[in-house]
């Protein structure tokens, strides 16, 4: 393939994978390495250079439109960044120690386990806490704009959301992805925070965190600027029209398709691993 | 409190146009690279199939500011892709200001934290390799 077609495939595969990524919430990231690996037959370094750099585009398009809706909370998300992006810093030393198989295996787990969580209803007990003394300390606590007016909400086991985070940090620091679904968990799941504020703050913190892992991955050579040029467009381009599109449609039979397609990319990724294939 | 906390709202807005401003920058500067890099080569071979690592211009802040200022499509190329990396440590930097100006101290020092993690990345992180 010569550098015009590749580049116009490339750009083409990364401009869906943004759309559809943006359009059921599930981030167009995780699809990225697969198809550069499996289709593109791209190294397995390289996609994960690539697919970073076109994480920080999306998350930093988005979140200035989520800030400004006053959904997202800036203290939550600065304190569970020192956890990221300390474990995306661990994360991405990592990637160059660890084998090129191992590594595809475990993006396929985390894979599947995304695709696990977005099917998932969230079993949400709304058992009145009293306010817990370290979010109180930390001034977490914050306030939302819902339909019926202005929300109140507390802020739960902030040490448990940490840890988490810093596990959120160094998968997407080893893979090269926004994590985003680990990050959901651990304020949805463990802090109690509300899934409007956890949604958006999430994707707040995840060009931040993605930033943490990206100095590494310059100074090892894995951004390759003839790769990420195309991703980092199309992915940028097909995300911001999926968030235009996103109020119009009805995305659950888009969601099932995209959550297919995310579960065979999954298996594939730990199968071709497991024969070495990477 | 409450007036301070719409002051916040609106400082917070400003700095979210300021990221879209930097991811727009970012794409342009990378977008003006590709056609020089598809123009000049358009029949070059594209083969990532095995991992070379990039050159040394291509792998430091200040090897890719100097390669992309001397004119080379993938120096630009890079360097789009390096503002696009320093949008949201731009971001940081702002929260940052935003919590010295309420003289949140404990805030500042979360922040500064941050901060400290990211600018070791980019430019301490090669020492180590």
């Amino acid at each position: 393939m010569n550098v015009i077609e590749f580049t116009f495939l490339v750009w083409t595969g990364s401009l869906v994978a943004g759309f559809l990524g943006a359009l059921t919430g599930l981030g167009g990231g995780v699809v990225l390495v697969p198809l550069l690996t499996l289709f593109f037959k791209v190294d397995l370094r390289y996609a994960i250079g690539a697919s970073l750099v076109s994480v920080i585009a999306t998350s930093s398009g988005s979140a200035a439109a989520y800030v400004k809706e006053g959904f997202s909370n800036i203290r939550i998300g600065m304190f569970l960044e020192i956890a990221t992006t300390i474990g995306a810093l661990l994360g991405a030393f990592l990637t160059a120690k660890v084998p090129a198989s191992a590594l595809a295996i475990i993006f396929g787990v985390v894979l599947l386990y995304s695709a696990y969580v977005s099917r998932r209803t969230r079993p949400r007990t709304e058992t009145p806490e009293p306010p817990d003394p370290l979010a109180t300390k930390l001034k977490m606590n914050g306030t939302f704009p819902d339909t019926s007016g202005i929300r109140n909400y507390n802020v739960y086991r902030v040490p448990a959301g940490f840890g988490v985070m810093f596990g959120a940090g160094a998968i997407s620091g080893l893979l090269g992805i926004g994590s985003g679904a680990l990050k959901v968990v651990a304020m949805d799941q463990a802090m109690k925070i509300p899934f409007k504020v956890s949604t958006t703050t999430s994707n707040f913190m995840i060009g931040v965190t993605a930033a943490a892992s990206a100095g590494v991955y310059l100074s090892r050579g894995y951004i390759d600027p003839g790769l990420a040029m195309p991703v980092m467009l199309g992915v940028l381009i097909g995300s911001l029209m999926g968030t235009r599109v996103l109020v119009k449609t009805q995305t659950k039979l888009l969601r099932l398709v995209f959550s297919t397609v995310i579960v065979l990319l999954g298996l594939e990724m730990v199968l071709k691993g497991l024969r070495g294939g990477f | 409190m409450r007036s301070r906390n719409v002051d916040e709202q609106k400082l917070e807005g400003l700095i979210a146009n300021l990221l879209r401003a930097g991811v727009v920058l970012a794409a342009f500067v990378v977008l003006s690279g590709a056609v020089m890099y598809l123009g000049f080569h358009p029949r070059a071979h594209a083969d990532y199939r095995t991992f070379h690592g990039e050159p040394d211009s291509l792998k430091t802040v200040h090897g890719v500011v100097r390669y992309a200022f001397s004119g080379h499509a993938m120096g630009i190329m890079q360097l789009g892709l390096l503002l696009l990396i320093a949008t949201p440590i731009a971001r940081v930097i702002s929260s940052a200001a935003v919590f010295a100006v309420e003289g949140d101290r404990m805030y500042l020092l979360f922040t500064l934290l941050v901060l400290a993690v990211l600018l070791y990345s980019l430019f301490g992180s090669s020492l180590f390799v």
